[in-house]
């Protein structure tokens, strides 16, 4: 109870602080160049210089204080030794190119990057445009939706009982070994299967991605105007033609977006890997492996950092590119 | 050949009767244009032709052959949308190309037919464009390239004019009549609600009304005898004007007793039996003229429209009823709030029983249709030009001089 108190309380005085700033501010500004008398003018244009610093001052504040500090800090303790207190220079970068688990890391990294994003948008643009003339297809589009509202963690959980293993004499409780054995093989340990179990996790990713790439892609078919596929028709184009040579090069700036905003989850992977194998078994990814490095056992803060920077660095120019693709598409 | 046959075309959503009874005959080589309100089915019925939509009842030939359930691709037909449909990622040339790509048609050939559809349309210096960064105009006649490039046996346009300006408007449809003059073996259907496409463009105009075939006919043929009230008010701008009336005198001009007070001969045979029949008398606004005489028309003069070349007179605008308009030649000024008599010649008006015209009463085996010498300013001077007649007179060529004023030619549309 007392919580909920708490709760209520920070959300009010969060809202009311913000009117109140926003208004006082704003007051205050009207008070020293006041928008009439003889100076009207010159003081409107004054305060119109000031006003969007007014507002934006609180944002630019937070935003610096939980983004551009921490990089800045990550940055600093990159360069440093495991607790601070030594300037080491690029040797926590040079420990990582050469430390196998990092070099693990990377390569399932770009795995990850190569399948996932693939496998998600092509599902959904398939899942969308299968969905798209059939009665019931809004009820399919919900179910392949769903995952989406599932946690990374929930999905984990959820993917870990489907892998789930239990010696050939018991009954198996996991979907897959159930399936497995029902045709007469072998029960497996499925997460422990290298290379394959990479693989096994990145379909839990795919699951999920997929319900969000075809909600765009979906809209975005929709926006294609229906005349081209009509002209398409009337010029012969098979249906598949009509698809991949009218269709998908019309949303191919859509598809840009959902490819990259995919890459872009899949290179901050964490929950899934953390929940599912925790790294073992060949499976580490660069977010796990800096949260072992962070968090875990004897903190290594400079490691953990060094590594959290190459993930930046590998984030932004797809970041860059996203955004001015989406830009591109509200154009 | 590709002479199109409707036999008892129909088309249905569910219980929702869209056309029905649609029998239509295209000869090889016609212009043919669909008219009609919005939601008459023309386009419909366009699409139904192109494959487009499902035929639901009847049966469509395309030279000979039952189309009911062919391909659109295979009906050797190609179609120009209203709103071009270029494919928006293709170059020009890779618009008209992509039906040859899909026949599986070699480089040369489509080179060259791309290239030839590009001179044919004055679109060679942008066939490496994309849509985009053309004009409205230049849009259009990429649509009907790519229509060209595949040579089909028929043309089908579907309002393609409509999302131009006026003036592309003229342009385009003067490139169009002149596209079919190079093709005279082509077939072309049209789809339009602009009346002046339809009476410059067409062979025959099909006017399609509450879902079956109003009229058939040349384009004077159905402004000078129109089958029905429908038709006689579809065709011409402003709208002819209906008087109500009673037949007074039969014979082979009929004299009808208006309701308004007015006295109407009119050049349509009535019969024995006729006298006191309601009527309509039908008047098209250019055929009236001012007279001291015996008028079929007088009122009071509510509103005038000087347009320059015609002036638009309107009567009993503030009454419930539908305004009566007149357009005479010339420049008429400070006729508004006076009384007016108008009259016109008996060749020019119409007779119409119950909404039907009495020149077609009992299938009545007319004369095949010569269009009126010197017509009223009212003939377009289309496809079956008046124009061309060479004598010039009976003796109402000069009926319409007014004093002092310089008669214009065609009135404003």
């Amino acid at each position: 109870m007392e919580l909920l108190w708490l709760a209520i309380s920070t959300i009010a005085i969060g809202v009311f602080g913000c009117v109140a700033w926003f208004w006082g501010s704003n007051w205050v500004l009207d008070a020293i160049y006041p928008p009439r008398g003889p100076r009207a003018g010159d003081n409107i244009r004054k305060a119109g210089q000031i006003r969007p610093w007014l507002f934006l001052g609180p944002a630019i504040l937070f935003l610096g204080m939980y983004l551009v500090y921490p990089v800045i800090d990550s940055l600093w303790r990159s360069l440093h030794n495991s607790d601070g207190s030594r300037f080491v220079g690029m040797s926590n970068y040079v420990w990582a190119v050469g430390d196998g688990k990092f070099r693990e890391s990377m390569l399932n990294n770009m795995l990850w990057l190569l399948v996932v994003p693939a496998l998600s948008t092509l599902f959904g643009l398939v899942a969308a445009q299968l969905t798209d003339r059939l009665k019931w297809g809004n009820i399919g589009k919900s179910l392949i939706f769903m995952p989406m509202a599932i946690s990374f963690v929930g999905a984990g959980v959820i993917w870990k009982f489907i892998y789930e293993y239990r010696a050939a004499d018991e009954t198996q409780i996991g979907l897959l070994n159930w399936i497995v054995t029902k045709f007469g093989g072998d029960p497996q340990i499925w997460l422990t299967l290298i290379p394959w179990n990479n693989f096994f996790l990145m379909i839990v990713l795919v699951w999920i991605q997929t319900g969000f790439a075809m909600v765009i892609l979906s809209a975005a078919l929709r926006g294609i105007p229906e005349e081209t596929i009509e002209a398409a028709i009337l010029d012969g184009a098979s249906p598949l033609q009509v698809f991949f040579k009218i269709k998908v090069p019309q949303i191919m700036g859509t598809i840009a977006v959902v490819w990259t905003t995919i890459t872009i989850v899949v290179l901050k992977v964490f929950d899934i890997v953390f929940v599912m194998t925790n790294g073992q078994w060949g499976t580490q990814v660069l977010a796990n492996l800096m949260y072992d490095w962070m968090f875990r056992g004897t903190p290594d803060y400079g490691r953990g950092s060094a590594i959290a920077m190459v993930l930046m660095i590998l984030v932004t120019p797809i970041m860059v590119w996203n955004i001015y693709n989406a830009r591109k598409e509200v154009r | 050949m590709a002479d199109l046959k409707l036999t008892n075309v129909a088309k249905s959503y569910g219980d929702v009767h869209v056309l029905k009874n649609i029998n239509l005959d295209i000869r090889s080589g016609e212009f043919i244009v669909f008219v009609g309100p919005s939601g008459c089915g023309k386009s419909t019925l366009l699409r139904m032709i192109a494959g487009l939509e499902q035929i639901t009842g009847g049966e469509l030939q395309i030279g000979g052959q039952v189309m009911n359930d062919i391909p659109p691709s295979q009906r050797g037909i190609a179609m120009v949308f209203q709103s071009y449909a270029l494919y928006p990622h293709m170059t020009v040339r890779d618009n008209m190309a992509f039906a040859l790509k899909i026949a599986g048609q070699t480089k040369e050939q489509i080179q060259q037919a791309t290239d030839r559809a590009g001179r044919m349309l004055q679109l060679t210096p942008y066939l490496d464009r994309l849509p985009k960064a053309l004009s409205g105009g230049q849009r259009q006649r990429v649509a009907i390239g790519r229509a060209i490039v595949r040579d089909p046996k028929v043309y089908l346009f579907d309002e393609p004019l409509s999302n131009l300006d006026a003036a592309l408007r003229v342009a385009t449809r003067i490139e169009i009549a002149q596209l079919k003059a190079s093709m005279p073996d082509r077939t072309m259907i049209y789809v339009t609600h602009d009346q002046t496409e339809a009476m410059t463009l067409a062979d025959r105009i099909v006017v399609l009304a509450g879902g079956g075939i109003a009229q058939v006919g040349a384009p004077l043929e159905l402004y000078e005898r129109p089958v029905n009230e429908f038709v006689a008010q579809f065709i011409g701008s402003p709208a002819m004007n209906l008087l109500p009336g009673k037949v007074s005198r039969i014979g082979a001009t009929t004299t009808v007793a208006l309701d308004g007070g007015g006295v109407a001969h009119v050049a349509i045979p009535t019969r024995a039996g006729d006298e006191g029949m309601v009527v309509n008398v039908g008047v098209r606004p250019e055929d009236m003229r001012e007279t001291d005489g015996e008028a079929i028309f007088e009122g009071t003069v509510d509103l005038t429209e000087a347009l320059g070349e015609v002036t638009l007179l309107y009567f009993g605008t503030r009454e419930e009823v539908v305004p009566v308009i007149a357009k005479l030649p010339g420049i008429h000024p400070g006729l508004n709030g006076k009384t007016v008599r108008l009259t016109a010649d008996p060749e020019a008006l119409h007779l119409f029983h119950k909404g039907t015209s009495l020149l077609y009463r009992d299938g009545a085996d007319l004369p095949p249709y010569q269009p009126r010498i010197a017509a009223p300013s009212g003939s377009m001077g289309g496809a079956h030009g008046a124009a061309s007649m060479p004598e010039g007179g009976d003796d109402r060529s000069d009926g319409r001089i007014e004093d002092g004023v310089v008669k214009p030619e065609g009135p404003v549309r």
